[in-house]
């Protein structure tokens, strides 16, 4: 076996090709678990995981917390609101009081750019990143990249475009990281004023007209229009935005290929994308949802146990590998 | 300490053995009607598709055939260092009321029967589990015993059983290695 993950999943910069590989072969069994009348397995009975989010979030949360459940883990939700948070405790006193319950892993989902490793260096439970500010949501680009390598195969010299707000997206930075170490051509095409400025430092293509991306790309992210986070003037409105950049069928229908249709959700729709689209027969948009289960899962199980001082005290015992136990 | 490895079963033994575990399986269970075979990856998994392939030719039946990893079921993930690969598990037939035949290369500890029945019982509830293995080696730690076996072999503590299939391996033997072999 090759490499492993270490303690935390902070993002996807900070991993090697063989890592995200690992990761993604270890997430193709776990699909089937879902798909089983009983979606248990008993791989992480006994450890509790504490989800923290600090910020909204429907499908991460609730994919996060089924994937723990379905690997028999004890969870605990934590959210800003109804906690000490709101009493102005701070990240790492929350953190700490819960590790003084015994606890085994933190998932956090935090508006605060770098709360991830911040947490991650002052704890010694293994740290989940669900999403930091702008920065990273590694889940989130693995599940893509999962359901993008189930479409597409190896991913090596595959071209694939990021659409729209990409400067107020971690879900954009995790995808670039993460297609580019598999060695996926990346583009990236949104209004310039949604354009990080050191955009050029990625080494993506750039696109200005979504005609040119449609006409490039083997499969397209969509991104959100993160309004939440749009503390300026960025685009004139939703819907000079849609005539624009949005993905129509009509664009769709002009491509030399038949596109695939990445969306991480919540959908803006008839902003970002078209419902004819997004319900399309090229959507893998619900694909995505049910691989980000398994991808969690996955990742859950590679980081959790695996204690090297364990492992030395039960050399010489029955329980090492599979191979030497029989 | 062993320094070699020494063949137990060469491709033709292996054959011959499985025909006679096949007979034996269809006996044990008074024929093939509600017969599932079922094989732990990896190497059982391969043992199970010719032991079918073989009734298939002795009965004129095809029994159903599945494939369990227990890795998520092992009770030392708590301990083991890197995280042991987990493989495909694939179960497409209903259970409940059948007779389910777990197929493995080597028995050693039983901990890895241990396991399949465990996550056997996740997928329903058969009217009877039994187990098939190639090699006994001995050294249970559980009380677990084969219904059908190949071949009981003694193999000392710090040798190691390896079954070799065509299918993974390019070639179909049994052979005791040095543990300390890769």
């Amino acid at each position: 076996m090759t490499g492993t993950l270490g303690k935390d999943l902070l993002g996807l910069e900070s991993l090697t090709g063989d890592q995200i590989r690992l990761i993604l072969d270890t997430a193709e069994p776990f699909k089937e678990i879902s798909e089983r009348a009983i979606k248990k397995v008993p791989a992480l009975r006994g450890s509790t995981i504490v989800n923290l989010f600090f910020e909204n979030s429907t499908r991460t949360r609730i994919s996060f917390e089924f994937a723990e459940k379905r690997l028999s883990a004890d969870t605990v939700n934590v959210s800003s609101t109804g906690s000490s948070v709101s009493k102005g405790e701070t990240l790492v006193d929350t953190a700490r009081n819960l590790e003084a319950m015994r606890i085994d892993m933190v998932v956090i989902r935090h508006s605060a750019s770098g709360a991830a490793h911040f947490l991650a260096e002052r704890i010694q439970s293994n740290v989940i990143n669900a999403g930091d500010g702008t920065h990273e949501h590694p889940t989130q680009g693995l599940l893509d990249l999962l359901t993008l390598r189930d479409n597409l195969g190896d991913l090596r010299g595959r071209r694939v475009c990021i659409c729209g707000d990409i400067l107020h997206s971690r879900v954009a930075r995790s995808n670039i990281w993460g297609l580019t170490k598999l060695g996926a051509e990346v583009a990236v095409c949104g209004p310039r004023s949604l354009l990080p400025n050191a955009i050029d430092e990625f080494g993506v293509q750039i696109f200005d007209r979504v005609e040119e991306a449609i006409e490039w790309a083997e499969a397209l992210n969509v991104l959100r229009l993160q309004f939440e986070r749009m503390t300026a003037g960025y685009i004139p409105s939703a819907r000079e935005y849609n005539r624009v950049f949005g993905i129509s069928r009509e664009r769709l229908d002009r491509a030399p290929r038949d596109i695939l249709i990445l969306h991480p959700g919540p959908m803006n729709r008839g902003v970002e994308i078209d419902s004819d689209v997004a319900d399309g027969p090229h959507s893998v948009i619900l694909d995505q949802v049910t691989n980000g289960v398994a991808v969690r899962m996955a990742v859950l199980y590679l980081l959790a146990g695996g204690k090297p001082e364990l492992a030395e005290a039960a050399k010489g015992g029955s329980g090492r590998g599979r191979e030497d136990r029989e | 300490m062993a320094t070699k490895s020494t063949t137990v079963l060469d491709a033709r033994a292996v054959e011959r053995t499985l025909k006679r575990m096949a007979v034996e399986i269809v006996e044990l269970n008074g024929g093939t009607d509600d017969l599932v075979i079922v094989g732990i990856q990896r190497r059982g998994v391969q043992l199970a598709d010719r032991l079918v392939k073989m009734i298939e030719g002795g009965e004129g039946v095809t029994v159903p055939e599945g494939s369990l990893d227990i890795t998520l079921y092992r009770d030392d993930l708590q301990t083991v260092g890197p995280r042991p690969v987990v493989g495909p598990t694939n179960l497409p037939w209903e259970l409940d009321g059948k007779h389910v035949v777990i197929v493995d290369d080597v028995l050693y500890t039983g901990r890895t029967v241990r396991a399949a029945l465990d996550e056997l019982a996740d997928f329903g509830r058969p009217a009877s589990i039994s187990l098939a293995v190639l090699i006994d080696r001995g050294g249970r730690e559980l009380p677990i015993h084969a219904d059908v076996v190949g071949k009981k072999v003694e193999v000392a503590d710090d040798e190691r059983v390896d079954v070799l299939v065509a299918e993974l391996d390019e070639r179909t033997e049994v052979v005791i290695v040095p543990k300390s072999a890769a």
